[in-house]
């Protein structure tokens, strides 16, 4: 279950910043990489605070 | 600019009250991750929004900026590591109850006066930075540059609902909130890089020779806006050797590397340098550059719609985050610091009282337009005390002083540190007035002055009170 959360946590990082990237090279238009980064809002704040306190207890 | 507290946040400890007076044991020191994650994080606050813009404003070239930063964080990135985390890990203690061990407790009180005080308008810029997001969809008019003053009925609002909230869950303790900076910081410093990327697209980038050439034409041109004084490479590299000044220098992340495992460990310090400052501080200052680019009438340095510009709604909320999870505990931290001089006073009372004071400060634009000099001044006012610890610690013995003096004698305010604290910032306040000495220079000169001074005032102080 953490895992999965993990993954979805890292994709919703991706989203967030893949598209800019993908910006520089006319990738994308405005309206696609702002709606993107927003669905990578939601799917890292949906899912992060499954596991990221948490690892960093368990680390400390 | 830091959130940087006096104490560690959750992934160093779960407890704020942990270890206050006595020496972390080794079942709770930390490793490399927990200081490289929490650095990236807490040094990717709000505040960095306006500080890279400030750098358009002031007219600093683009050699000036990338090399220079890159220059002044690495010597940030030493300071922590040869100057605070060697101390830290062979004392174990926090800042203030080595203070108090050397000061006694009324400095110490003094002290913590000063850094509430500092710990609230730097809070107050936090929140300032947060209502320039909130105010967006109000269609608010921004502060310019040179408006100083509160310039619209929308702002105050914007800036008294804002500093409220931050407010009252400060009061409700900080662990609920630190907690949930911990989860926003991963995704706030990729929206800082994503803000820059896009930034760079408007500006048609698309390779690293032609980034140069828009970064010096386009973006840091070298010439300071009208009524702005101009910056160079010195000031890039003092800056942001000095932003953190009072964390390094000033010692106050004892508290923090106290529980790292070995004194290399101040050496993470670096994610915080470079991903959270020289990042995000570039990639301010191009979405600024659009924004002037775009409406070159439009000089405020308003973090909401640069980020909206950049990133729409995602941007937006990257701001008020940034500017809230930083707030937060300044103004927590602010509280406990005046509630050393009132321990009478509940904590919630003298929280409320913090974010008050954070929250009057916000309604002036100025705070934020002139942040640049607000940051250097708070890590000059608090670096005295850090050089204090450091000549105690590594100079006293060694030339048969008495080191710890308040805790081995009893006293409760040592006339030696005192003056050399007070003596050093009017020094400085002369030579800023008389020899036109900025702000940012004054540091180096100052360690050196505050260093000798404290030695010398030591010999003649010990000597007086027979224990030298």
């Amino acid at each position: 279950m953490i895992l999965l959360a993990k993954i979805i946590s890292y994709i919703g990082l991706g989203l967030t910043v893949v598209p800019s990237i993908l910006l520089l090279f006319d990738g994308f238009d405005d309206l696609q990489y702002q709606m993107l980064a927003i669905v990578g809002m939601v799917l890292w704040f949906a899912t992060a605070p499954f596991w990221i306190n948490r690892t960093s207890e368990e680390e400390g | 600019m830091s959130t940087n507290l006096a104490e560690p946040e959750v992934p160093v400890t779960a407890s704020t009250d942990e270890f206050e007076r006595e020496p972390v044991p080794q079942r709770k020191l930390k490793g490399w991750r927990s200081f490289i994650g929490m650095f990236a994080g807490e040094h990717a606050a709000g505040t960095e929004f306006a500080i890279g813009p400030l750098f358009v404003v002031h007219g600093v070239s683009a050699f000036d900026v990338v090399v220079g930063l890159l220059f002044g964080n690495l010597l940030a990135v030493l300071s922590w590591t040869f100057l605070t985390a060697p101390i830290a890990t062979k004392t174990r203690i926090t800042l203030y109850y080595q203070l108090e061990k050397i000061c006694g407790p009324r400095l110490v009180n003094i002290y913590n006066l000063a850094n509430g005080l500092m710990f609230c308008f730097l809070a107050g810029a936090m929140i300032s930075v947060s209502a320039t997001a909130v105010g967006i969809p109000f269609d608010m008019r921004m502060p310019l540059l040179n408006e100083w003053l509160p310039n619209s009925i929308g702002w105050v609002v914007a800036v008294l609902a804002v500093g409220a909230v931050i407010s009252l869950v400060a009061a409700k303790g900080y662990e609920t909130v630190a907690r949930f900076a911990n989860v926003a910081a991963p995704w706030m410093v990729l929206v800082f890089l994503a803000c820059g990327l896009v930034s760079l697209s408007y500006f048609g980038v698309d390779s690293f020779s032609e980034f140069w050439t828009v970064a010096q034409e386009k973006i840091w041109t070298g010439n300071p806006l009208a009524g702005s004084s101009k910056f160079g490479f010195w000031h890039m590299v003092f800056f942001a050797w000095f932003a953190n000044m009072a964390m390094h220098i000033g010692m106050a992340d004892m508290s923090i590397f106290r529980y790292a495992k070995k004194w290399q460990m101040g050496a993470s310090s670096f994610t915080g340098m470079y991903v959270g400052h020289y990042m995000a501080w570039i990639a301010a200052s191009i979405m600024y550059a659009v924004q002037l680019d775009l409406n070159s009438e439009n000089t405020a340095v308003a973090p909401g719609p640069m980020a909206y510009n950049a990133l729409g709604l995602a941007g937006i909320i990257c701001v008020i985050i940034a500017g809230w999870t930083t707030a937060n505990p300044t103004i927590y931290r602010a509280g406990l610091a005046f509630q050393s001089l009132f321990p009478s006073w509940k904590r919630t009372r003298v929280t409320l009282l913090a974010g008050g004071l954070a929250t009057a400060g916000a309604l002036f634009p100025a705070l934020v337009m002139q942040l640049l000099d607000f940051v250097a001044l708070y890590g000059l006012v608090l670096m005295p005390m850090g050089t204090v610890i450091i000549v105690d610690h590594y100079f006293f013995k060694k030339y048969g002083l008495l080191d710890n003096l308040a805790e081995k004698t009893g006293i409760r305010f040592n006339v030696a540190a005192g003056f050399t604290w007070i003596a050093t910032l009017a020094l400085c306040l002369l030579a800023n007035i008389f020899l036109g000495i900025e702000i940012f220079f004054l540091g180096l000169p100052a360690w050196f002055l505050a260093a000798f001074l404290y030695f010398g005032l030591s010999k003649m102080y010990q000597k007086k009170l027979n224990v030298a």
